[in-house]
């Protein structure tokens, strides 16, 4: 999944580049903090570990071919989100330098593609709700899946959405989407059982990494905030551009049988009012003609609805004493 | 009784045993060589910004980039040879989309001595050049910059402490383990001959023995380092001022990128020279 500099825009790969210097510059700072001296080396050998790992190929059963451990996952596993995406960036620094596996412009995309996804939201997001506390095989292997899955499948559509909007090839978006998820899928079952084969195995050599590798996870709501914030206007923003003007399906029906995508609403009270409050409201009317704004500012509203719903039910919980739910 | 062959290597492994001939490339002192690590950071990224620049349709236009690779292989006396294999390892990902270009647009762009082109052979060129265009530069920083240089041009340019810290530490002992990688597969190979790739049980208990002796060696290099008074901050040197010639090295290849970019020397050459 290592995206080449021929594939990306300028454009694309400035935007990449700041989105990376940004996420890897909050994470040394939160890990500068933490302070702990023996972190530095463990980390540092845990990226050497990386490119040492994907040396061992192990063979894929019916596809003749074989395979290896990417690795983002079990970073995650064993050093937390932060300290995952270092190791990760510096392995792909590492990469693009001194391979040019993946491209020197296309550094900020991979970084993101294939650290940010899985470090900050498919760990936090799904492994850990899934594993939960010292999970048994059978829980650890769904979660590793799981997140493996929804890792690659959120990087390889990261590099779908860069490529297409750098516009440096004219592949017809739905085939290279299709063609892009459909073989990660794969890949992400491939890498889940492999790190949950690798975890588990080591948690049978070291009990004590278990115990320090399932420390109470301290999920950063802005931090979370802030990546589905820069999705949302990667969506809205850019791939607006792309979206289809042929009519939806209910447009699409009520065409073919009645003659009009809009039919006129009935002479009642009700509706009038209806109307006059929608025209009082709506400052985009039409989604102002499908412009990369209406997409932003119907993102940005969006978003900070769900914010205030969540953070509305967070103060309810925590106005009864004992911590139960409020009726 | 015929000898089992040993499984062939991976392509990490390749791409690993590549990386430290470049590291060695990069010691031997040559012209190139001698100049500052932040400027030759800045003209390889400048060079792939106006390389990756150019439009699908765009096939002739980013040539006249190879002046300078020629010019800097040259005054760096790297071989060609050696470049040429990296390149035929690197990820076949950006051939395969071009392929696929080729493969959908075979609407006809032009005619070139009887030969039709189509829309997608010519995004496909495109593809292909910028490619090789943006490997051979990074292939040529890192055969004439120890890694170590880079990281501190880079250090000056910004980037976080941490980062600068991961990124000398995983280089340093990536060869280590990747050594250790080494015995741990020649040891499973002696005792499976002629099986090829393992199973994915073995191959994780493989792993894991990897990751086992990667954490013990952790664990030593955080006592050596506390030895010698290691409290979290790995120093690293202060980065000495750039030379007159370091800057005349940026300002003149700026020049000629933008000139390369703004003027498409091939179509205008071959207009000149056409009947």
């Amino acid at each position: 999944m290592h995206m080449s500099d021929a594939l990306i825009s300028p454009g694309v790969g400035a935007a990449a580049w700041a989105a990376m210097a940004g996420g890897v510059g909050w994470a040394s700072r939160r890990l500068t903090r933490g302070n702990d001296p023996r972190r530095v080396p463990l980390m540092g050998v845990m990226g050497a570990f990386v490119f040492a790992a994907q040396m061992v190929n192990f063979s894929i059963p019916g596809t003749g071919s074989s395979g290896h451990l990417g690795g983002g996952l079990l970073l995650a596993i064993l050093l937390g989100p932060d300290a995952a995406l270092l190791v990760m960036t510096s392995v792909l620094v590492v990469q693009a330098l001194l391979f040019a596996d993946g491209g020197l412009l296309a550094l900020g995309c991979n970084v993101v593609n294939l650290g940010m996804m899985t470090s900050w939201l498919a760990y936090p997001l799904v492994f850990r709700p899934l594993a939960g506390d010292r999970p048994g095989p059978l829980r650890l292997g769904l979660a590793s899946v799981a997140a493996a899955l929804v890792g690659l499948q959120l990087g390889s559509l990261g590099v779908v959405l860069e490529t297409t909007l750098s516009r440096q090839v004219s592949l017809p978006l739905p085939s290279f989407l299709g063609l892009m998820q459909s073989i990660h899928l794969a890949i992400g079952l491939v890498e889940g059982l492999a790190t949950a084969a690798v975890v588990q195995a080591l948690w049978k050599a070291r009990p004590d990494l278990a115990d320090a590798t399932f420390e109470p996870a301290r999920t950063s709501l802005l931090r979370a905030a802030l990546v589905v914030a820069a999705a949302a206007a990667l969506f809205a923003g850019g791939l607006s551009q792309l979206a289809s003007q042929s009519p939806d399906g209910l447009e699409w029906a009520l065409e073919h049988s009645i003659g009009t995508a809009e039919p006129q609403a009935p002479a009642h009270a009700a509706h009038a009012l209806a109307a006059s409050a929608q025209a009082a409201t709506a400052k985009l009317p039409d989604y102002g003609g499908g412009s990369p704004l209406a997409g932003l500012l119907g993102a940005g509203v969006t978003l900070v609805f769900a914010l205030l719903v969540g953070l509305g039910i967070r103060a309810l919980r925590r106005r009864t004493p004992d911590g139960a739910p409020a009726p | 009784m015929s000898v089992p062959r040993p499984p062939a290597p991976s392509r990490s492994f390749r791409l690993l045993s590549h990386a430290g001939d470049l590291d060695d490339l990069a010691a031997r002192p040559s012209a190139f060589q001698a100049l500052d690590a932040r400027a030759k950071v800045l003209v390889t990224l400048g060079f792939v910004a106006v390389a990756a620049s150019f439009g699908r349709n765009a096939a002739l236009a980013p040539l006249p980039l190879l002046a300078y690779l020629a010019a800097a292989f040259a005054l760096g006396e790297v071989p060609l040879a050696a470049v040429a294999a990296r390149v035929a390892l690197l990820s076949p990902f950006a051939l395969l989309v071009g392929v696929a270009d080729l493969v959908l647009h075979r609407a006809p762009a032009g005619t070139l001595w009887g030969v039709t082109f189509s829309e997608g052979a010519v995004s496909f060129a495109s593809l292909l050049i910028r490619f090789v265009l943006c490997a051979c530069a990074v292939f040529l920083l890192a055969a004439t910059t120890r890694f170590s240089e880079v990281v501190h041009a880079f250090r000056g340019l910004g980037m976080p402490r941490a980062l600068a810290t991961q990124l000398l530490l995983s280089h340093r002992y990536a060869f280590v383990l990747a050594e250790e990688a080494g015995r741990i597969l020649r040891a499973h190979a002696l005792r499976a001959p002629g099986t090829g790739a393992p199973a994915l049980p073995v191959a994780g208990r493989l792993v894991v023995q990897l990751l086992l002796r990667s954490l013990a060696r952790a664990e030593r290099v955080h006592a050596a380092m506390s030895c010698r008074g290691f409290d979290g901050d790995l120093t690293i040197r202060p980065t000495p001022p750039a030379r007159v010639r370091d800057l005349a090295f940026v300002v003149a290849c700026g020049l000629f990128f933008a000139a390369v970019r703004a003027v498409d020397v091939p179509t205008a050459l071959g207009r000149a020279l056409s009947p």
